[in-house]
């Protein structure tokens, strides 16, 4: 039982760092803006929530961990909008291949964090003083049973960040003006024209929203995973577009679709401690391929009826019909 | 004299100039932003830098031309493989996953089959073998997308990391190959490394290798089947448009299927040029991504995806590339070169527009000029009536 809430609570910080990246690249593709630079917004997010805290610890800063935790994400979510900007600004403005704009974050965003970190830190990798770890007993909530050993024990504050942004994201995405807004520029932008929706700006705001989200989503996953920031996170940006994809769009699908990567992705780096899987031959390598070879499974069997975002990817040209 | 200019408009309105010219603004861009963060970290050395990287292989002199060389070769093999996939209006981005494919295939051949092959045939068939890997590897997604209707960004991106591990895997399970102690596996076999074909007395003490005139020979064929071929064309109608192309009998399954196995064949050659260079002829599996095949994108882009321009653009990487290295001399870290390709890629995506801007500010500036200047009566006409065409279009759109 003990090793079943081990990965439980794993699968939880992982999959509600998935979740919150994969709603962020929902609210820019439902714009109408592809969007592959959600890795390199999340090594940025990261970076600079790593760096805050990093700077906050060395200052003798007396904080609660939360509270500064808090804050890191909030330094977080700003450098990943502003980084989302050059983003929305090749593909709204200078109508880019978003494709390509894209790739092209992605490659500079490692560069620029690992370059930034050996020039002002000395070094590539940015070490922190954990002290974030809500453990067992820290809440009197985790006396609850099952469910206080499920949800409020060995966890971070960051699930239930997770949580509460999937509630606002579906709340925002299904039951305000701007949420059909946004969905119809991802539509049917020139419809949307028509009636006075400003399309450019709703694509601005839709990939800046998805900076937001991946740039906490990236510390999320760095500080409860990896623990320390090396410039990357392992290409989960590129899992949460899986992800998204998988989830059609929707913020209900891609909470499970979420969940399952993380699972998978989980089985991966704690197979030894699973009794069965650990006394089978299999190379760890296997496991760890895992989540990739899953996607590509679930993908086939559920593209046939895949339906994207009709208008994503193709810059808006207020002239075409 | 009227002749002249006729060849003079034609050639600048061709479009392989106008593909050159959005790929030298993208990367004056993307030197001028290198500098700018060379300046804002370390202004007294900021332009010795820039120097530094702008001299790029020359700094070390001829062996240092031959460097650059030996490290255009794999990146101009990935660089074919994108801009091929990119021909047919498909974004492989899965190149990393068969460059390492072909490595590895490279790498058991050799070790596997130095027995049974002749010496002197060695190179080839692992050469060849390399091809296949990335062949293999490239069908994956091209068979996903054509077949299963799934974006052939995300699949090349999972096979990319399921190839990694996968080959990591194998290598590691394999003895004969891999080195437990030093944690990688043992050097190639001498005779499966590529011939120098005379280079090394062009270019001595540098560790360039026949892989660069392979590599060329290669872009020369691509070119000749892209743009000479039935089947090139078939390849580029698929791109420029798939409903278009099907309506003329274009099988576009097949196409999309076929071009991912050439692309996945381009860069698995390119992984079997790196590890056969003789340089670097060990691998050591520790769960990275390739990054030759990244820059491979960046290769394509800076190349216009054509063949000929490829073979510059990998070598004008490598030549930046080698000038990072040389850059560290002035206390920069070398990471500055990968931010400076990124920053390329950026405005290469909108190049051509930035550029369709400068014709305009053109016509502007002529305009002004010839207002004062009222002998030149018929230029002014044939503007005045490009600006009521310009008009008349407006008032269309609306």
């Amino acid at each position: 039982m003990d090793v079943f809430y081990l990965i439980f609570q794993q699968t939880m910080m992982v999959a509600m760092a998935i979740l919150v990246v994969a709603l962020g690249g929902m609210f820019s593709e439902r714009s109408g803006v592809v969007n592959i630079a959600l890795d390199g917004i999340m090594i940025i997010g990261a970076f600079c929530g790593m760096f805050f805290i990093k700077m906050m610890q060395s200052a003798g800063s007396t904080m609660n961990p939360q509270i500064m935790l808090l804050c890191a994400m909030l330094v977080a979510a700003v450098a990943g909008l502003i980084y989302s900007m050059l983003l929305a600004f090749a593909s709204v403005h200078m109508k880019a291949d978003q494709t390509i704009g894209g790739t092209a974050l992605n490659m500079i965003a490692p560069a620029l964090c690992i370059f930034t970190a050996r020039t002002f830190l000395g070094a590539k990798n940015i070490e922190i003083t954990q002290n974030f770890f809500i453990r067992d007993g820290d809440l009197w909530l985790s006396k609850i049973p099952v469910i206080g050993d499920l949800f409020f024990s060995n966890t971070y504050i960051t699930i239930y960040v997770g949580i509460a942004i999937w509630a606002v994201v579906l709340f925002v995405l299904y039951k305000t003006k701007f949420g059909l807004r946004l969905r119809a520029c991802g539509e049917h932008p020139q419809a949307a024209d028509s009636v006075g929706i400003n399309v450019y700006r709703m694509r601005y705001i839709g990939v800046g929203l998805s900076g937001v989200l991946a740039g906490i989503g990236g510390l999320m996953f760095v500080l409860t995973t990896v623990g320390s920031f090396g410039g990357t996170v392992n290409g989960y940006g590129f899992l949460a577009v899986a992800v998204l994809i998988f989830g059609q769009w929707k913020p209900v699908g891609i909470l499970f679709a979420a969940i399952f990567f993380a699972l998978m992705g989980q089985i991966g780096s704690f197979y030894p401690t699973i009794p069965f899987l650990a006394d089978l031959p299999i190379p760890g390598d296997v496991y760890r391929m895992l989540p990739y070879v899953a996607t590509l499974v679930v993908l086939a069997f559920t593209s046939k009826k895949s339906r994207a975002p009709k208008a994503v990817g193709v810059p808006y040209d207020k002239g075409k019909r | 004299m009227d002749k002249f200019k006729k060849v003079g408009n034609k050639l600048l309105k061709s479009q392989g100039l106008e593909a050159l010219s959005a790929s030298v603004i993208a990367a004056v861009c993307g030197l001028i932003v290198g500098l700018i963060i060379m300046l804002i970290v370390n202004p007294s050395q900021a332009f010795a830098g820039l120097g530094s990287i702008l001299k790029g292989g020359f700094n070390g002199g001829f062996a240092g031309v031959g460097n650059v060389l030996y490290y255009a070769a794999p990146i101009i093999m990935t660089g074919l493989s994108v801009g091929f996939a990119f021909k047919t209006g498909l974004f492989n981005i899965g190149a990393p996953g068969q460059y390492t494919m072909g490595l590895f295939c490279s790498l058991y051949v050799s070790f596997m089959f130095q027995n049974v092959i002749p010496s002197s045939m060695l190179w080839v068939c692992a050469l060849l073998a390399g091809m296949i890997g990335g062949m293999i590897w490239g069908a994956i997604p091209g068979l996903f997308k054509a077949y299963l209707n799934v974006n052939e960004v995300i699949t090349s991106i999972m096979t990319n990391y399921i190839g990694m591990f996968l080959v990591d895997m194998l290598v590691k399970g394999n003895i004969t190959m891999f080195n437990i102690n030093e944690a990688r596996t043992r050097a190639m076999p001498e005779s499966a490394n590529i011939p120098k074909f005379g280079l090394d007395s062009i270019f001595p003490g540098s560790t360039v290798n026949g892989g660069i005139i392979i590599a060329a020979i290669i872009a020369v064929l691509i070119y000749i089947v892209l743009f000479k071929t039935t089947f090139g064309f078939e390849l580029r109608a698929c791109g420029s448009n798939k409903t278009g192309a099907k309506y003329a009998g274009v099988n576009e399954k097949r196409t999309i299927v076929m071009s991912m196995i050439i692309a996945g064949g381009l860069a698995g050659i390119g992984g079997a040029l790196l590890i056969q260079a003789g340089a670097s002829n060990t691998y050591e599996p520790v769960n990275v991504l390739a990054v030759n095949g990244f820059n491979g994108i960046a290769v394509a882009l800076l190349g216009a995806s054509n063949p000929i321009g490829i073979v510059f653009a990998g070598a004008f990487f490598a030549h930046l590339q080698r000038g990072g290295f040389y850059l560290q001399l002035q206390n920069f870290k070398p990471e500055i070169i990968d931010i400076i390709i990124g920053v390329i890629i950026y405005f290469s995506s909108f190049a051509l527009i930035i550029k369709s801007l400068f014709p305009q500010l053109f016509t502007f500036l002529k305009f002004k000029k010839n207002i004062e200047d009222t002998t030149a009566k018929t230029v002014e006409k044939t503007i005045e009536v490009e600006i009521e065409k310009n008009t008349n279009d407006k008032s269309g759109e609306v």
